[in-house]
């Protein structure tokens, strides 16, 4: 079906869950306002990005009272939105949660968490064990927390799963200025474009913005259709509030012009994938 | 070389998107900075201008008896091309007083003094103030380590420390400093007719290439070398960076605890903001 979702670009300040949850707040009585029916919001939105020993200090459990809350709110709009979730074993992951009709849809915990160059993810966090996708009331919906969607493996389970609306949640930080735009941005902008169209699903790209230490994060929240045409694209570096209308039939035109996921041989991946784990344990 | 060659729309986003940001997520709306005269803190008080208006920028010349009388018609002149606050604050008297007791110091010495002299005056007008001191190093002196440890490189926030010399030339012609401020000698003005490039054995634009491929490319030494840079250069600024790696990190503690800062106490500085 068609549906509004609303691509929350904020600034959360780090390592501040209560200042944090009030600017959500707010950007959700704003998108219900707006007659909107679901509202993305960026990778730890609740805390910041650069938490190091940070961690265990804005960590949720999926009870808390803050979480209670946000899942009392879906009950207007659908949310999605990223924290540190802490478990009963005391294990950290960076988490989403799809929040619906005031119940969690589902939660996704971050697989890939990136340790290279500024990144340092592994050290304060556990890493998830699943990409599995999941009905809402828009259709069968697949969430990846930024580094996820560099791994090809991801979107395409997601999109095997069933999945065509692919949900990306994300601090991506600014580098790169020898282009004619910027680095990261182009990149990812490729990436999204891609993956939409070789799956033939649409993606909503939820980036964050404000800078930690010097660090940028740049923004650019999307809408991609199934075409991988951008159809709405948030500013570069400042707060915004991107509305996509999300259109059903250019979902089902899509899927009749370039039917590859039909066609997509699970067997032959699943036997080929097989052989190569077979061989590498040897 | 396209990693020197830079946006310079996108750079001066950035980098007036992190003065103003930084700056105002700690809860004040001025900056303070030492303006030389030469072209990387006319460069910053530019930023600054842009970043948080030029009546919250702070400009603050020091100079010392030897300096060039036409650094401070610059620094003058820059303050008035992006309109910011301007003073004046000789440091001859305090440095003389201290080298009245030691009269035989070398040109090093006192120019670390100087440079620390400085320092103490833009921290004491960020405390009077209630402003930030702004950082003037770019890319390659906190490479080579071609600055005073505490005295210039010392500062809250430095929007120029990412980007190199030649990248510091580019921007500032984008953003409208005064030529003859682009155009003269980098010189870090100790005694009469002092230049970096002299004192340094080899140009900013020389070194630049180098370093990008180097630092930011990550090349090998041989792929350096096919590139056309001699073995020898390679070497000595390689060695530049290593031996000046105690000026780019905090003074080293001796670990005895569980935690223990910056090495498993480890918070951003921008925490809680």
């Amino acid at each position: 079906m068609d549906f509004t979702a609303v691509l929350a670009q904020i600034r959360p300040k780090l390592g501040c869950v209560a200042d944090n949850l009030a600017i959500i707040e707010e950007q959700i009585a704003k998108a219900k306002e707006t007659g909107a029916d679901l509202i993305v919001f960026p990778e730890l939105a609740l805390s910041g990005y650069f938490l190091k020993d940070l961690v265990p200090e804005v960590a949720l459990r999926i009870d808390s009272p803050e979480i209670l809350h946000l899942i009392e709110l879906s009950l207007g709009i659908s949310i999605a939105i990223g924290f540190v979730e802490e478990t009963d074993d005391y294990h950290f992951f960076n988490s989403a949660l799809y929040l619906e009709d005031g119940t969690i849809r589902h939660l996704h915990r971050k697989v890939y968490l990136p340790t290279y160059g500024l990144f340092d993810e592994q050290r304060y966090l556990a890493r998830g064990t699943a990409f599995r996708a999941f009905d809402t009331k828009f259709g069968r919906f697949g969430m990846l927390i930024c580094e996820d969607m560099w791994h090809l493996s991801a979107s395409y389970i997601l999109a095997m799963d069933g999945a065509t609306t692919l949900i990306c949640l994300s601090s991506s930080p600014a580098r790169g200025i020898d282009g004619d735009s910027l680095g990261s941005a182009s990149a990812w902008q490729k990436l999204v474009s891609t993956t939409a169209l070789f799956l033939n699903c649409r993606v909503l790209y939820s980036n964050r913005v404000g800078f930690e230490d010097g660090v940028n994060f740049w923004g650019g929240s999307e809408y991609i259709a199934p075409s991988g045409e951008s159809i709405v694209r948030g500013a570069l570096f400042d707060e915004d509030f991107v509305t996509a209308k999300v259109d059903e039939g250019a979902l089902r035109r899509e899927r009749i012009f370039s039917p590859m996921m039909r066609d997509e041989n699970l067997f032959v991946t699943m036997q080929e994938l097989g052989r190569i784990a077979h061989e590498r344990g040897r | 070389m396209a990693g020197l060659q830079a946006n310079m729309e996108l750079l001066r986003k950035l980098l007036v998107g992190f003065v103003r940001d930084e700056v105002r997520k700690v809860g004040i709306s001025k900056v303070v900075l030492g303006l030389s005269g030469g072209i990387d803190s006319a460069l910053v008080a530019f930023i600054a201008a842009e970043a948080v208006g030029p009546k919250n920028v702070h400009a603050i010349c020091m100079p010392y008896k030897t300096s060039n009388p036409e650094s401070e018609a610059h620094a003058r002149l820059v303050a008035t091309a992006c309109g910011v606050n301007f003073s004046v604050t000789p440091i001859t008297p305090m440095v003389d007083a201290y080298f009245d007791i030691f009269p035989d110091a070398d040109n090093m010495r006192r120019g670390n003094k100087m440079a620390r002299e400085r320092m103490t005056i833009l921290f004491d007008q960020s405390a009077f103030l209630r402003a930030l001191v702004l950082g003037t190093s770019n890319k390659t002196e906190l490479l080579l380590g071609y600055g005073t440890l505490y005295g210039d490189m010392a500062s809250a926030l430095n929007p120029i420390g990412d980007i190199y010399k030649s990248q510091v030339w580019q921007l500032s012609r984008t953003m409208g400093i005064p030529a003859e401020v682009i155009e003269k000698q980098p010189s870090a003005d100790l005694w009469a007719g002092q230049t970096d490039e002299e004192e340094l054995g080899f140009s900013y634009r020389q070194v630049d290439e180098l370093l990008y491929r180097m630092v930011d490319q990550r090349l090998t030494k041989p792929e350096l070398a096919a590139e056309g840079f001699e073995n020898e250069f390679i070497d000595s600024i390689y060695t530049k960076i290593q031996n000046s790696h105690f000026k780019r990190r905090l003074p080293v503690i001796a670990k005895v605890s569980n935690r223990t800062i910056d090495r498993d106490f480890r918070y951003a500085r921008d925490w809680g903001k």
